[in-house]
């Protein structure tokens, strides 16, 4: 309170020691309250041993084509779907300008790839397609086979995926994520 | 400690009371709380905040207790739930109390809101009682929501992966604060252990936003159903327009208490499940979203609203506005009248507001296809449209009904004091005629 009164007192006038002192304790004051806040808010992110979580090889020898199956990884569901030549065939009829999302949205391609049916693909491997079950709307699992656009359909809130994963109407705003995935041989599939 | 001039509780001196008051004037404290000038005329919609303070009582002690059983853990939550209905001791009236209490918690909070709508409760000088009020409303819903995550049922589940998408779908923070609600890549056992453990804290955030809401209402006084002042020139105008709180509105309350009490207890004992969703009895699967999630009854409005919006970062922005909006109404008014009662133009879209708030409800339960998505998105404009549009507009066109002079010349008409049968001295002095 002191300095304060003092610091109105000669208004005007050159800064005491005691303003230096008074500024000083404040600022250190709300630098060591940020340091403390800190640690209790970081404790909120990921711990080490969920950012651990290794990635998984899954053997899809046994899928024939029109089937898929869904795998859990880092806690969320991930669709492999050996598509069929109608499917195909449809993904590829639509032309990227009509898409409401032209990026590929695929992890394993550059972040500005366009949404051509071959880059939402496998590693070039036109029957696979393999996304993130998770509606880019609100996190919803899509169910498969459904919707305008004989894709995916969510239906928490009415988004429709095509047969290539990618949005074409409702309220999601990206293509189904295409995660980091590769084929480490002719029939497992790396996720991660 | 407030605006209302009243009569101040004073100990005897010499006494304990004195000795203790000289130290802690707690007694008194107490004493002017419970006699506070409480307006005369205050209707049937005034018995809502009481109402409240007795269903938050109801959620923690029965929250502290269920807390006693439960687990937090995803492998453990959804049995530790039914070992509370089956093992423990009066389990289930306990959960059924606290679910059931959670959705009457939030009749009372909607009756109580509209309360304010109507009566103009919002306007200067009560503009902070007000915002305070919509701080403690989203404070609830918060803790509804994390309450609701607990039993990790499918709608626990799908409920949390929506709503934390919803706040990761905010600009520029929305991502960081997703992580810091999941504490990984998806809703999972860190989560629950977070929300148990939010879910446990808020609760006595509230309490402490409801100190401040009454403390502010207590220092400008009361509202009322005319929307006219307490006259607070003289203590003597104070007592012609006022009541003391206790015993007059002590009793009123506890009636209404019990009134609602009884509506709660037929729930929980004889529909107990009623206002909730039978998929919350399926343990949480992260593979298979329920075929149509829905939120609980009382986040339905404002889930219509999200839903409304064809656009993600559009219908987040919506819903959290719809809500927002609330806390300006002090100033998107222009009229100079306090209470709808005095406005003859206002209270037709009054009503229409209040319409519009239960069809926005049956809208949110419904499957986001034709024609609910229209209804809704018609639903919604109104929302904003009343409150952006009609509430500064009416204000200004409109010409209000006369106002009474005082709370005691409104509640004069109202109840002409009779002849007064009780004055009992002048009888028992004449001799008696009639023996």
């Amino acid at each position: 309170m002191a300095n304060v009164h003092g610091a109105k007192a000669h208004e005007g006038a050159e800064p005491t020691r005691r303003d230096v002192i008074y500024v000083a304790t404040v600022a250190t004051g709300v630098v060591g309250a940020a340091a403390v806040a800190w640690p209790v808010v970081d404790q909120m992110n990921p711990a080490a041993s969920v950012l651990a979580l290794a990635s998984i090889e899954v053997d899809v020898g046994s899928v024939e084509p029109g089937q898929q199956i869904t795998v859990k990884w880092r806690g969320k569901p991930v669709f492999i779907r050996r598509r069929t030549a109608e499917e195909i065939a449809a993904a590829r009829a639509t032309p990227v300008a009509d898409l409401p999302d032209r990026v590929a949205r695929n992890e394993n391609l550059p972040a500005d790839a366009p949404a051509d049916d071959v880059n939402r693909s496998l590693g070039g491997r036109e029957e696979w397609l393999v996304m993130l079950g998770v509606c880019t709307h609100l996190g919803c699992v899509p169910l498969g086979e459904a919707g305008d656009f004989g894709g995916w359909f969510c239906p928490c809130h009415g988004s429709h995926y095509d047969t290539a994963g990618r949005i074409r109407k409702g309220p999601a705003p990206r293509n189904l994520d295409v995660p980091p995935a590769i084929f480490v041989s002719d029939t497992v599939i790396k996720l991660g | 400690m407030g605006t209302i001039p009243q009569e101040h509780y004073e100990a005897a001196p010499g006494s304990a009371a004195g000795w203790l008051e000289q130290r802690l004037p707690i007694i008194g404290f107490a004493r002017d709380f419970m006699a506070f000038p409480t307006p005369k005329n205050l209707n049937w919609a005034w018995i809502f905040g009481v109402a409240l303070v007795v269903m938050l009582v109801n959620q923690i002690v029965t929250g502290v207790v269920l807390a006693m059983h439960y687990t937090p853990h995803v492998d453990k939550a959804f049995a530790s739930i039914e070992h509370i209905m089956r093992d423990v001791n009066g389990g289930w009236l306990l959960r059924y109390a606290h679910a059931n209490g959670a959705s009457f918690f939030f009749i009372a909070v909607y009756a109580h809101i509209f309360r304010g709508l109507y009566y103009g409760s919002y306007k200067a000088p009560r503009e902070l009682v007000w915002i305070i009020g919509v701080v403690i409303y989203l404070i609830m819903m918060a803790t509804a929501f994390m309450g609701y995550v607990l039993p990790w049922g499918q709608m626990s589940f799908w409920g949390a992966t929506v709503i934390t998408n919803i706040v990761g779908a905010l600009p520029v923070v929305g991502d960081y604060a997703r992580t810091l609600l999941w504490g990984g890549f998806s809703v999972d056992n860190p989560t629950l252990n977070r929300f148990f453990a939010l879910h446990y804290l808020l609760p006595f955030v509230l309490a402490g936003l409801i100190v401040l809401h009454v403390w502010a209402f207590h220092h400008v006084g009361n509202g009322n159903p005319t929307g006219v002042e307490v006259r607070k020139d003289s203590l003597e105008n104070v007592k012609k327009d006022t009541v003391p709180f206790h015993p007059y509105y002590t009793v009123k309350d506890l009636f209404a208490v019990m009134v609602f009490l009884t509506v709660f207890a037929a729930f929980v004992f004889f529909a107990p499940n009623y206002l909730g969703h039978p998929d919350n009895y399926i343990e949480a699967n992260p593979l298979v979203t329920p075929a149509h999630i829905v939120p609980e009854w009382y986040f339905l409005p404002f889930y219509a609203i999200l839903r409304a919006i064809p656009s993600q970062v559009g219908g987040v922005l919506a819903m959290f506005g719809a809500i927002a909006v609330l806390a300006f109404i002090p100033w998107l008014d222009t009229s100079r009248v306090r209470s709808t009662r005095y406005r003859p133009i206002y209270r037709w879209f009054f009503v229409l507001l209040a319409l519009d708030f239960f069809l926005l409800m049956w809208v949110g339960g419904k499957p986001a296809e034709k024609p609910y998505i229209l209804i809704g998105q018609f639903a919604t404009a109104y929302w904003f449209i009343h409150f952006l549009i009609v509430m500064p507009v009416v204000g200004m066109i409109e010409k209000a009904k006369p106002l009474p002079e005082s709370i005691e010349a409104d509640f004069a008409a109202k109840h002409p004091p009779a002849h007064k049968p009780e004055a009992p001295a002048p009888v028992a002095a004449s001799p008696s005629h009639s023996h």
